[in-house]
């Protein structure tokens, strides 16, 4: 009798003696899943998925808790929606139903700085590789400069399922770092005469059947050229869409609150789940933490570079700064755009602009994922 | 193939590929302003003197 009720007890401080004994990787990940909540709670980093993702580390890493064992919760999180691409997929349809379009129909040039934008995830590529990740690790790296959460989510689950923790938290941290990444490069980049073009504003030259008609204009456009990347940007063009035919109010308010809010905490969850100490504490993550800081700043430098060539050459009509809004991370980019150009001219009015390379980066991360998806199919490595 | 050959081959093909099919984007977003442009209203353009947003 007496010995069972000892046995009975000791099952109760296994855990205790577990991290005593072997889990000082646990201990870590715990005290980083504190940092994560620390930073959503006390400074905002987007704690829509911090909150998530650093209680999902915190539970993960409980000794003998078995979450993301066969038949865990998180387990169950990671297999429904991350390892089937659902999560990801049904963000974008929130994403969509959340953009509008409107300031890049206003002036559709300006979404070629959305394509320059995307150099960093190319050349970080080539540096992870020379770091000697794998092919496809280098891929999911480099995705990182897409400043796009749920892209980076997406390629990495296909081809190196075993970085989705360090990926995805290292995009999601930049993307709400932007406002301190950015500005240093954008002032470096440009001349005194450069950030201070006020440019045109043009409004009302778009129909309402321009506006319908642009999602599946770009669904048709980017399927047929890069097939692979067709779930991610008819995901968003569906969202979109929904917004914009007019017709669906309900299902549009589903997918930019109840359907992006409810996948968002599951998602925020599975990552947090694949942030167990002994998988994740590597040499490696520090890698691709500091590529992914790299990604960004590269994105920033070609896009400023690349307004600085649109200025050239439409004899000093735009201005450069707008060319660091050419990322994804929406709309926080055009906002700093805003804030850099207002110390230089109070009264410069950039942010129409500015939204506009950003949803051109939206389209240009989306985008370049989706060649490349395209490209490894084709060179037969996927 | 070696790993430098699907850098280089990525890297190529997939900046070139993303700056060309936003160029088609852009070319047949106008064609579609063209195509449909708004009814009653005409077009306006202002130049910026910093006023507000509409």
């Amino acid at each position: 009798m007496i010995e069972s009720i000892f046995i009975a007890l000791s099952g109760l401080g296994a855990g205790f003696a577990y991290l005593v004994t072997q889990g000082l990787p646990n201990v870590v990940m715990m005290v980083i899943g504190g940092v994560l909540l620390y930073l959503a709670i006390k400074k905002d980093v987007e704690p829509l998925l911090l909150v998530p993702i650093g209680f999902g580390c915190l539970l993960v890493n409980m000794p003998l808790g078995d979450l993301m064992e066969q038949g865990g919760i998180l387990r169950f999180f990671y297999d429904t929606g991350i390892i089937t691409e659902l999560f990801p997929l049904l963000i974008f349809v929130g994403i969509g139903a959340m953009t509008d379009f409107s300031p890049l129909l206003e002036n559709p040039k300006i979404l070629m700085l959305g394509a320059a934008g995307q150099f960093g995830i190319f050349l970080t590529l080539l540096l992870a590789l020379a770091l000697g990740f794998s092919q496809l690790e280098s891929v999911c790296i480099g995705i990182i400069g897409a400043c796009d959460g749920p892209t980076a989510i997406y390629v990495t689950t296909q081809y190196a399922p075993h970085l989705l923790g360090a990926v995805s938290v290292a995009a999601y941290s930049y993307m709400s770092l932007v406002p301190i990444i950015q500005p240093p490069i954008m002032r470096l980049l440009t001349t005194q005469r450069e950030k201070t073009i006020r440019m045109e504003m043009v409004q009302g030259t778009i129909s309402k059947t321009t506006k319908i008609l642009f999602p599946i204009l770009v669904t048709l456009v980017t399927g047929l050229i890069a097939p692979k990347g067709l779930p991610l940007m008819g995901m968003i063009m569906l969202g979109n869409f929904l917004k914009e035919s007019g017709v669906v109010a309900r299902l549009t308010s589903a997918s930019e609150n109840e359907i992006a809010n409810v996948v968002t905490l599951f998602l925020g969850l599975a990552i947090g789940g694949t942030m167990e100490g002994h998988a994740f504490l590597r040499a490696q993550t520090l890698m691709i933490f500091a590529l992914g800081l790299v990604a960004i700043c590269l994105d920033t430098v070609a896009g400023v570079l690349f307004g600085k060539l649109m200025c050239f050459l439409s004899g000093g009509k735009i201005n450069p700064l707008i060319g660091a809004a050419g990322i994804s991370a929406y709309p926080m980019a055009a906002r700093v755009v805003q804030h850099q150009g207002n110390l230089y001219d109070k009264k410069n009015y950039l942010l129409m602009h500015a939204m506009g390379a950003n949803t051109g980066g939206q389209i240009g991360s989306v985008m370049a994922a989706a060649i490349m998806l395209s490209i490894l199919k084709g060179m037969g490595l996927v | 193939m070696d790993k430098w050959s699907f850098g280089i081959s990525v890297t190529i093909v997939g900046m070139g590929g993303t700056l060309l099919t936003l160029w088609l984007l852009g070319l047949f977003t106008r064609l579609l302003k063209w195509a449909f442009p708004p009814e009653g209203a005409p077009s306006s353009t202002a130049q910026n003197q910093g006023g507000e947003a509409k």
